[in-house]
Parts: structure tokens; sequence; C-alpha cells
């Protein structure tokens, strides 16, 4: 199998890989980088768990080939604490109760930090739309959906 | 010390100001909101394997011959084991299950034979290079041939193929279907439905060179695994340690052992290095035991001034090749059938059958969505029958408290009534008296006029809130320990899986200790070092493990109450410990800080340990064997939900846009995670009304993706109303029963019984999709 080298910047940080052709963009977050709050859920794009900022779009990084991450940048669940201080939309998910078996969370928190970036303050079905790519078995989603629209009104 | 808790002993000071009724987020949140919870498919271990399984893809058949010779060779190829390799140990609740198969496959998801390789490519590689030949045997995939006389045997030890039936009967139903004034009667139909958890199931299996084994693993119940690996690998219990990472939710997934983690140590123990299996999205689908199937011929009765007079079902439930503690769904669906409302005369038969399908198993709500289809379907026909508003029929016969079923079910606290009156009130049920009338004048055009219809509907539930007795023990352990610092450690047998529960248990023993939330370190997750507990399942953990963990906080605290009378020289009664300070109730200048009391009881000769213990089984029966009655659970909680949906003429697409869910749960520990488990299992049931169907067909799922099993999204979801009834139950801990099931099994009647609203059709099936809506809306035009 052929091998690739690769420039990936990772929540800011550059890191040169020698990667197989065949590994996903969540492979090597999660074996290579060890950046393990990226989770696999489903390996086919449904679920959402392994969503990651790919030059600040939300895409499902099971479905991302490894050497076409080459050169950009990528932001996971673990990068968005600025200064050991998580983001907004973490904190609010856990004071609203909007995590339960948490295994979907940093997939849902990923998308709702890229819908927040474009848009500071959406609509209950604006944010609905933003994490309907982000399946979560335990919530209802209720919590999840007021969670983030607090941060859009704060 | 008392061996039941009682209302007096784990009761709120008046007015409460505790932390018992708070919001509190759940303690592992922010862990899992930066990704740092550490789960299952997150462990790496040194020298770790990847284990796979191939299962047979045949549904009858012997096994003539299996070649392993090729996928030996192949390189970073561990170990390669099949059924000839392994011991015949049985197990599993019908003892009929082998880790791999040896002689015959009963079902496509059979495993046949499985591989440990460094990498899970290799792994892969090397099952395609096993070759199997098999004899093809008659197959049977509908249970109700599969009970015909000379039909093929699953399990040639067995006389045929029911495993079991269950025959239960109070009052006389025969003689009262004769003198009841109104009747109904319907065939339902109920589908396979998946866990879906969001994490995979997940084994990792590692021998020392001892010979014991530690498990990593998503069980619920690590105890009971303990004795089931013991009795699938032959090696004592006691040899066997299970680990509980964070799990990814699981929904009744972990109530039994799967063939997989016995093979998962079988490799281990083969390679000689820890084996990891980890199940792909399409395993989680076709490997796990999805909810039953169901058929159900049910009939119901009452009385023309509108009491409830009898029910009768008779059912066949699809085990499929070998059963699980799914088998013992009945025991909930009669008590549904038997016990939901006061209902004089029942007959209840269920039928648990093997045939050549997927084998089923537990799931959120075990037998209960099932039944309560039925039951709520039929309660809302009588309604009708008698001219009576469906929630004025329910009011009427609705359970009350402090009274006993016939079925033997000691309710005590009992909030339906009031479930019932605010669900409908906040769900704006007087709309629904114009939206009747409304859709009768368009039924008598014979045309639907309008192309979006809306209705509204109603269902109620009854679950067990207080433990289920369905093993001997219906226990829980629970250690306390309070260190130098004033950190306190609770030790507590339940399992988490992502409900909540150690942060209501950290709130329980805040309150005992007089500390903060943020003082309380939950340990959970180790068979070595936590007491011995049943596991999570019946919605049973708040209440039991509360209870124990109640108990063992409050032996902690007369512990340090005696050490800090001493220290101020008054007596232990006179003490109270709140917010980390220890006061005299009766002057206000003996105070002593609470830690300072435990750094008291160490540092001085002849010093303690500051430790409490507590075990709560609850005063329950098993059934009795023969009739099936007795008071399985200490408290029953229940609910009602009002639907309010609309409905696509043209396309038969259903769309939920509210739920208003009132439950009655005795007490809110944490008023936050009781509505999560009530949110979530609306989710469940939405998705069980509409779109969740696991489609199996000889023996084969067609749709083991999450593309084709269509759980609810965002988009999908409702608008919800929690309301929290509460009634403070006798032996719940601050009046606490369960909740973590009941949320899912109302809503899918109470969508059925709002398109009957809307459209004036019934629907005996689940889900009901648009196609099976639209097919039933043109029949109905159609033929008028």
């Amino acid at each position: 199998m052929s091998r690739h080298h690769i420039t990936l910047t990772v929540n800011g940080d550059a890191h040169d890989l020698d990667v197989d052709a065949r590994r996903t963009l969540l492979d090597v977050l999660r074996d290579e980088l060890e950046l393990r709050g990226t989770h696999l859920g489903c390996g086919t794009g449904d679920c959402g768990a392994c969503t990651v900022l790919l030059d600040g779009e939300p895409v499902a990084s099971c479905l991302v080939l490894a050497p076409d991450a080459d050169g950009r940048e990528i932001v996971t669940v673990e990068g968005l604490l600025k200064n050991g201080e998580p983001h907004a939309v973490q904190q609010a998910l856990v004071a609203h109760g909007g995590i339960q078996c948490g295994y979907c969370t940093p997939g849902v928190v990923v998308s709702s930090v890229a819908l927040l970036n474009k848009n500071p303050h959406p609509t209950e079905s604006e944010v609905r739309e933003a994490i309907a790519g982000n399946l979560c078995r335990c919530t209802g989603y209720h919590k999840i959906v007021e969670a983030i629209l607090d941060v859009g009104n704060a | 010390m008392p061996n039941h808790p009682t209302a007096q002993s784990a009761q709120l000071p008046n007015p409460p100001t505790s932390i018992i009724g708070q919001r509190v987020p759940k303690l592992d949140a922010m862990d899992k909101a930066t990704g740092r919870a550490e789960y299952g498919h997150d462990l790496h271990l040194p020298g770790m394997l990847y284990g796979k399984i191939m299962y047979s893809g045949v549904p009858h058949a012997r096994i003539v011959s299996i070649d392993v010779s090729r996928a030996k060779k192949l390189r970073g190829v561990k170990a390669v084991l099949t059924g000839a390799d392994n011991f015949a140990h049985k197990f599993g609740y019908g003892a009929d299950n082998t880790p791999l198969k040896r002689d015959k496959i009963r079902t496509r998801r059979d495993e046949v034979a499985a591989v440990a390789a460094v990498d899970e490519e290799t792994a892969e590689e090397a099952l395609e290079l096993i070759q199997v030949e098999y004899a093809p045997l008659p197959t049977l995939f509908d249970p109700v041939a599969a009970l015909a006389e000379g039909a093929p045997l699953v399990h040639e030890d067995k006389k045929n193929n029911l495993f079991t039936r269950y025959d239960y009967s109070h009052g006389d139903a025969e003689r009262a279907f004769d003198s009841a004034d109104v009747i109904v009667e319907g065939e339902f139909q109920l589908p396979y439905v998946a866990h879906g958890a969001m994490e995979t199931a997940f084994a990792l299996a590692s021998f020392d060179l001892q010979g014991r084994l530690t498990l990593w693993s998503t069980t619920q119940i690590p105890f009971l695994l303990q004795r089931d690996l013991s009795e699938a690998l032959g090696i004592p219990g006691r040899d066997i340690r299970v680990i509980q990472p964070a799990i990814g939710g699981a929904f009744g997934r972990g109530l039994d052992v799967y063939p997989f983690e016995p093979i998962a140590a079988l490799l281990a123990k083969a390679a000689g290095k820890p084996v990891r299996i980890a199940f792909t999205r399409e395993e989680e689908f076709i490997a796990n035991a999805a909810r039953q199937p169901a058929l159900i011929q049910a009939r119901s009765a009452a009385k023309r001034d509108g009491t409830l007079w009898a029910r009768e079902a008779r059912m066949v439930l699809d085990a499929g090749a070998y059963v699980s503690w799914g088998a013992v769904t009945p025991l909930v669906m009669m008590e549904t059938t038997a016990s939901l409302y006061r209902v004089p005369h029942v007959k209840f038969v269920a039928d648990v059958v093997y045939t050549n399908n997927l084998p089923t198993g537990a799931m959120r709500g075990y037998g209960n969505p099932q039944s309560t289809f039925y039951v709520e379907t039929q309660m809302d026909q009588l309604a009708e029958k008698l001219g009576m508003d469906p929630v004025e029929f329910r009011l009427k016969n609705a359970n009350v408290p402090n009274s006993e079923t016939p079925q033997g079910l000691k309710i005590t606290s009992c909030g339906l009534r009031e479930c019932i009156t605010e669900a409908a009130e906040r769900i704006g049920w007087e709309r629904r008296k114009a939206n009747d009338e409304g859709r009768k004048a368009q039924e008598n055009v014979g045309h639907p006029s309008s192309v979006v219809r809306r209705g509204f509907g109603i269902a109620c539930t009854l679950n067990v809130g207080g433990g289920a007795r369905i093993y001997r023990s219906d226990g829980c352990g629970a250690t306390v320990k309070v260190d130098d610092f004033g950190r306190v450690t609770l030790v507590t047998g339940s399992t988490e899986i992502g409900q909540g529960s150690e942060t209501a248990l950290a709130q329980i023993v805040a309150e005992a200790l007089g500390v903060l939330i943020e003082d309380i370190t939950v340990i959970n997750s180790d068979t070595s070092i936590k007491p011995w507990d049943v596991g999570t399942h019946a919605s049973r953990t708040t209440f039991i493990a509360g209870n124990a963990a109640w108990l063992a906080a409050k032996d902690a605290n007369r512990q340090i109450l005696a050490a800090a009378a001493q220290a101020l020289g008054v007596a232990p009664d006179v003490l109270e410990s709140r917010d980390r300070m220890i006061r005299a109730k009766n002057d206000a200048n003996k105070t002593i800080a609470f830690d300072k009391v435990v750094r008291g009881m160490h540092y001085r000769e002849g010093g303690v340990v500051v430790i409490g213990a507590g075990w709560y089984d609850p005063p329950t029966k098993l059934v009795d064997k023969d009739t099936y009655k007795g008071n399985i659970s200490a408290a029953y909680g229940f609910g009602a939900q009002a639907a309010e949906i609309e409905v696509d003429m043209e396309t038969g697409k259903v769309r939920v846009l509210k739920i208003v869910a009132a439950h009655d749960l005795g007490r809110a520990i944490n008023p936050m995670y009781v509505e999560g488990q009530i949110e979530g299992g609306i989710q469940m049931g939405v998705g069980y009304a509409l779109t969740e169907e696991l489609l199996v067909r000889e023996g084969r799922v067609l749709n083991p993706t999450l593309l084709d099993y269509r759980m609810p999204t965002a988009l999908d979801m409702p608008q919800i109303e929690t309301v929290i009834v509460e009634t403070a139950d006798p032996e719940g801990p601050f009046g606490a029963k369960g909740v973590g099931e009941m949320g899912g099994t109302p809503t899918a009647p109470a969508i059925a019984n709002a398109l009957y609203d809307a459209i004036g059709v019934r629907m005996y099936q689940v889900p009901m999709t648009a196609e099976r809506v639209l097919k039933a809306i043109r029949e109905k035009y159609e033929s008028s």
C-alpha cells in the first residue's frame, strides 16, 4: 500500500506524518496524534460523532482520506479550549444538561461552533439544521438545542 | 441499622434547601464536552491485538468443514479460533449458546470463527481466507410456523421450538367478555428495534500470567457478566475482573453476555496478548439482541358506565436462535396488560419461540413499548365506542395511590391522574373536540378536504420504579470514605451508561453528609473495587443504588458526628452537618469543620478509618413461578403523554409538533437529568412510532446502517414539555422513583391515537411510516 507524506495543522500545531493511503483523517487524529475526543460512530458519515473543522468547515473526518487533508488546517474538540477555558458551547452544554453518554458530544460541539462562527445569533431551526447530521440517542436534542441557543443569545 | 430506609430516614428538611432537587450538571459532563472522557474505543494496551469475528451468513446449517490454514499463515495473524478450539460451555439465559459454533449454525449472525491480528485490516483479510462448507437445513423465520407440529428444530436437544409460555390470568376474562357492553379487538404487529447506542459494543480482554482475566466492557451488568463469562470460559468468577470505561450509551444492549465477549477472552488467551473487539456499526445492528418483535392478538372490554372491564392478549414473541434476557420481557408485558389502569378480568398468554432469526433481547422498556401500544390503542377505541372522551375514560379507570392490583402490585405513591390531567391541559385537549368534528365532516363527504390534518392523542404508562426483582437479589452495595481534606468517595456497585446516576448518587451523599457536591468523587467502574450490584436495568439505579448510597453515607456520618461530639463536648444527637461544618443545633458557639473532625479521627492514637457501608435490597418478592403474581417492585412510576401531530394527506407523512410528557417519578433528585431521561425516551418513542424498524427478511438485516435505519435527528423532534409530577414515594430515597425507561413507552400510542384523531385511521403496526399511512388513507377514502 502506498504511503504519503503529509503535513496537517491540528489545533494550531503542524505535524509531519507518513501515512498509509487508506487511512482516514479520523484514524490519523485518533491513532497517530492521540486526539481521541473525536469519535468513531459509524465510519460512513451518517452519525457525525467524528465531526472536525477542516479549514473552518465541519466535516465527517471518517470520510476524509488523510492524504486529502494535506496542508490543511484542522480543529478538533480538544482545540476549542482557549488558555484552558472551555468554549462557550462546551460550557452551555454542561450547564443545560445536554450531555448524557457524551459519545456524540464532541461532534455536536464542533458542528455548533461552526454554526456560531458564521451565524452568532441563530434561530432554533438554524440550530436544528446545523446539528441534524449529529445523531444523539440519549437526549432527544432538547437540551442541546437550548444550550446552543443560549450561547447565541448571550 | 434498619434494613430498609424509610421516609423517616431519607426526608428533606422543610423547607428544602438542600442539593436534592437541584439542577446539578453531570459530574463528567465537562470531560465529555472537551473530549477528555475515555471510552472503551479509546483504550490502548501495549501489544494489543485486534479481534474480528466471522459470521456464518447462512440461517440454518450443519458445519461440514472449516479450513483456517490460509488465515493462520497470513503475516500479522496471532490467533485463529473456531468452534473446534473452544470449550463447549453453554451460556446465556437459556444456556443455549456458545461463543463459537462447533457443529451447527442457527442464525446468519452465528459466530463461526474469530481472528486476532496486529491491526484491523489484517484481521479482516484473515477472515476472508477462512473457508467454511455448510450443509443447509430447513429454515424457520416465522415464529407461528415454528410452533407447528413437526417443524424443524432450532435446538435438537429440545422437544420443540417453544422456549417458554407465560400464562397469566386474574378474574375471569372469558366470562367477562360475555358480560361486557363494549368490546374492541385487533391484531398488532410490532417490529425489531435497534438500541442504536452511539458507541458500538466493545470488549478488551487481557490475561495476566496467573490466568486472571480483565475485561474492559460496555456491559450494564458487570457482576453478572463475571458469572456469565465464568460459565462461558470455564474459569472461576473470582479470576475475572470487569472494568467499565465511559460507556457511550447502552439502552439494554449491555444486559446480556454476548458471544463476542468470551470470544475476545479466548483470543487473548490463545494469542497471549490483549485483544480488543469493537463492533462495526453493521455488527451493532446484526450482532446485538434487538427489541423483540411481537405479534399480539388482543381485545379489551368495558361496561357502559365507562368501567374498564377486561383485557385479553395472546402474543407470539420471536426470540430468534438463542434466548437472552429478552425472553423475560413477557413479565413486563403482562404487568402492563394486568395492572395499567384498574382492570378486573385479564388473560395473558405469551409464547417465546425459537426461530432462525436474530436473537432478540432487552431494550429500554423491556416489553413495555410493545404492550403499551396495544393497551393504549384499545383504551382509545373503547372510549370512542362508549362515547366518552379518552381523557375522561382514562381518569375514571386510572390506578390510585395505596392500592393493590389483582396481580399483586402494591401501588403506594401514584400520580397517574395528575399526569393525565397535566398532559391533557398543557397540550390544549379542548382543541381536540373541534378537530374531531372537522374530521367527521370530511368523512361524511367521503374525501379529505384539507391537505394537512391535525390530531391530538394521549397515552399512559406504568413502569417499575423501585427496582424489579427478577433475580433472587435486587440489591446494591455502597461504601463512602471520607479523607483528611474532606474529599468524600462514594464507591457504588451501580453502573453508569450516560443516564447521570453518578450525579444523583453524589447529590444523595452530599446531602447525607452535609458537604458540597464538588466534594464528592464517585467510583463505579471496577468489579475489583466496587461492591456487588445486579446491574443497571429496570429503571432501578436512583432508587436502589440511591438508597444504598444513603445508608453508606449515613453510616459514615454517624461515625463523624460521634467524633465531633467528643471534640465539642456535646451529645452526638444535637449535632448537624451542613456546608462542610458541624454545629450544635442549640449552641452557635459549638462548631467544628467537617474535615477537621476527620483529620482528628486519623491523627490520634487508636485512630480509625472513616468509611461507611450500605446495602439495600428492596422489600419485594420474586413473582410466583406459576401464577406470576407478586409485588415485583418497591414502587411504581406512572406517566401520561399527549401528542399534537400533523398528517399530510397527500404523502402520508406524520409530523409530531409537540409532546407533553407528565411523569410521576416520586421526586426529582436532579430535575435536569430527569427531564433528560424523559426527553431521550420520547426521542426513542418518536422513532418507534414513525421511522425505526430493523428490517429482517429470512433472518437477514436489510438496513444495518444509520442511513437506512432512521433514528430521529434534531429536525425530526417535536417541541417537548416535561412535567414532573412529584408524589414523594415512601420507600424511595427522598421520595424518588425510577424514571429511566418510561419516557419512551407511551409516545408511540399517543402518536397513533393522534393519528386516528387526525385522519380517522387506526394503525395496528409501527412504525407508522409515510408509506403505511398513505396506504391507510387511500384505503379509507377509496372504499367509502
